[in-house]
């Protein structure tokens, strides 16, 4: 008697989670897992960014700040999820891939350069800025570009894709490599090194650091492209679609140029211009 | 595994071992000539000498070499410039030898300083006896003896220090551990055969190495 009444309720109890989920599910109009449904019914998104990227994705104790960060916001609001609701988790360069495979992460924004190898895994939205390999250099240098390199000392980081294309483009430079952007960075300010390569958006990032304030200017010349752009799972068109209209959204109505200024734009470099007609198509 | 069969690769394998090798043979150099010095001020009669070798000893021993390190380009180059070479690789290389010098000379310092012990001290009465100089005993009588009785450790010191060249690589230097660091990054698929690689190529110079001093300890030790 007892037993029956027991596997009874543990029925009804079992019915109702079904049917609750299936209510998720078609709140999410089908799309399953889709980054859109669960916005709309739990009002919370995991983003994954960078932890060590100054004015992209820095974390300082518990909060984060950065462009990255103010780009998730803009794509939160737009999906209904509020600040709160946001959980950020520390993602870095190797591991961006299988966190969204794995749904570790809803949705990646980390200075993700959209490439065809990667589109064979996820979906990507955006890209949201394009950013291109440039030089920092100290306010005074009269360095104008790459060219400008030969017999100069160049500072980038072992083994990543810049510091690769300034040894293979540009003979005769003298390239220091080190582990991080941040000893180049510091090389550069006691002058050591004439520039620093990289990405510019995260040049832009360490000249609008406190301490480096006014020391040093982003030349402004890009010699390679790389679109960043949000990755999403393979198979979440829908929820790459909507962010793709969110970001559509915030080119007009100002918030995209916002987030630019509040934390990028510290450096002196203007907000650039979104270019909508650029974004993926999702599929 | 054709992480291995292209060129490139071997390139920066070979570069890498080629630094490791260089910065050893210069800084083996430097530990011994600054040790065997060293040793002489701890065992001298002047009090400044042997603060000074103690000092050196006591701060050198107990800094991590990655600091030394970091300092000889930060502090050295960066902030102090001294400059040892125009091209970045070879000064990174110079700056990586003096910090890998002044630290493992502390530990050649005491190695030595513990073979001089051996040396009974009858040995060097009678060498004032007969009417030589504190440095023409140290010369002549103590320091051939010292020598040969610590060649042992003194071989373990020179394998330390040849695994600790590729600290060099945190100022810039691509050798070894940065070569294996660059392949893993742009191998991802290939991390365990890279790291036994890179590791057995230590394993396989070093332990030989190992066997040469334990032989040399034997043929060189003074039978007592």
């Amino acid at each position: 008697m007892r037993i029956t009444r027991m596997t009874a309720v543990a029925g009804a109890f079992a019915l109702a989670m079904a049917a609750a989920a299936c209510g998720g599910d078609d709140s999410g109009s089908g799309a399953g897992s889709g980054i859109v449904g669960k916005a709309s019914s739990q009002k919370k998104l995991v983003v994954g960014v960078k932890a060590d990227q100054p004015g992209l994705g820095l974390q300082t104790g518990g909060t984060y700040t950065g462009f990255d960060i103010e780009i998730a916001k803009i794509i939160a609001k737009g999906l209904g999820v509020p600040e709160s609701g946001i959980e950020y988790k520390t993602t870095v360069s190797s591991n961006r891939e299988p966190f969204i495979q794995q749904g570790q992460v809803d949705m990646v924004v980390a200075t993700y350069t959209i490439n065809d190898e990667r589109k064979k895994v996820v979906n990507f939205a955006g890209p949201y800025y394009v950013a291109g390999q440039d030089l920092l250099v100290a306010t005074d240098s009269t360095i104008t570009g790459p060219e400008a390199l030969v017999g100069k000392k160049v500072c980038s980081v072992s083994g990543s894709t810049p510091a690769k294309r300034i040894q293979t483009d540009y003979k005769g430079v003298n390239l220091q490599q080190f582990d991080s952007y941040s000893k180049c960075v510091q090389a550069l300010s006691n002058k050591t090194v004439d520039a620093v390569t990289t990405d510019d958006i995260i040049l832009a990032g360490y000249a609008a650091q406190e301490q480096y304030a006014g020391k040093f200017k982003v030349v402004g010349k890009k010699f390679s492209e790389e679109p960043y752009g949000i990755g999403v799972k393979k198979t979440d068109t829908e929820g790459c679609k909507k962010i793709n209209e969110i970001l559509k959204t915030s080119a007009t109505d100002g918030s995209y140029k916002a987030a630019w200024d509040s934390t990028l734009g510290k450096s002196g470099t203007p907000a650039p211009e979104l270019d909508v007609t650029k974004l993926t198509n999702c599929s | 595994m054709d992480v291995f069969s292209d060129s490139a690769n071997i390139d920066t394998y070979v570069t890498g071992f080629l630094w490791i090798l260089k910065l050893t043979a210069a800084a083996t150099v430097g530990a011994l000539v600054l040790g065997v010095v060293l040793a002489a001020f701890r065992v001298s009669p002047i009090p400044v000498l042997r603060g000074v070798g103690t000092a050196w000893v006591n701060i050198f021993r107990n800094t991590p070499l990655t600091l030394i390190v970091f300092f000889c380009y930060f502090g050295l180059y960066s902030a102090l410039g001294l400059t040892l070479s125009d091209d970045i690789d070879r000064n990174n290389y110079w700056l990586g030898v003096v910090g890998l010098s002044v630290y493992t000379a502390a530990f050649v310092c005491e190695a030595i300083r513990s073979g001089i012990n051996t040396v009974p001290a009858g040995q060097a009465e009678a060498a004032r006896a007969i009417g030589m100089s504190f440095l023409q005993t140290l010369r002549i009588v103590i320091l051939p003896q010292a020598g040969r009785a610590v060649v042992a450790p003194l071989g373990s010191i020179f394998i330390a220090l040849a695994k600790n060249a590729t600290i060099v690589g945190t100022i810039g230097l691509m050798e070894s551990s940065s070569a294996m660091k660059d392949l893993i990054n742009a191998n991802g698929n290939a991390v365990i055969p890279i790291f036994l690689v890179f590791a057995g190529t230590f394993a396989v110079v070093l332990i030989p190495t190992g066997y040469l001093f334990g032989w040399l300890a034997n043929r060189l030790a003074v039978k007592r």
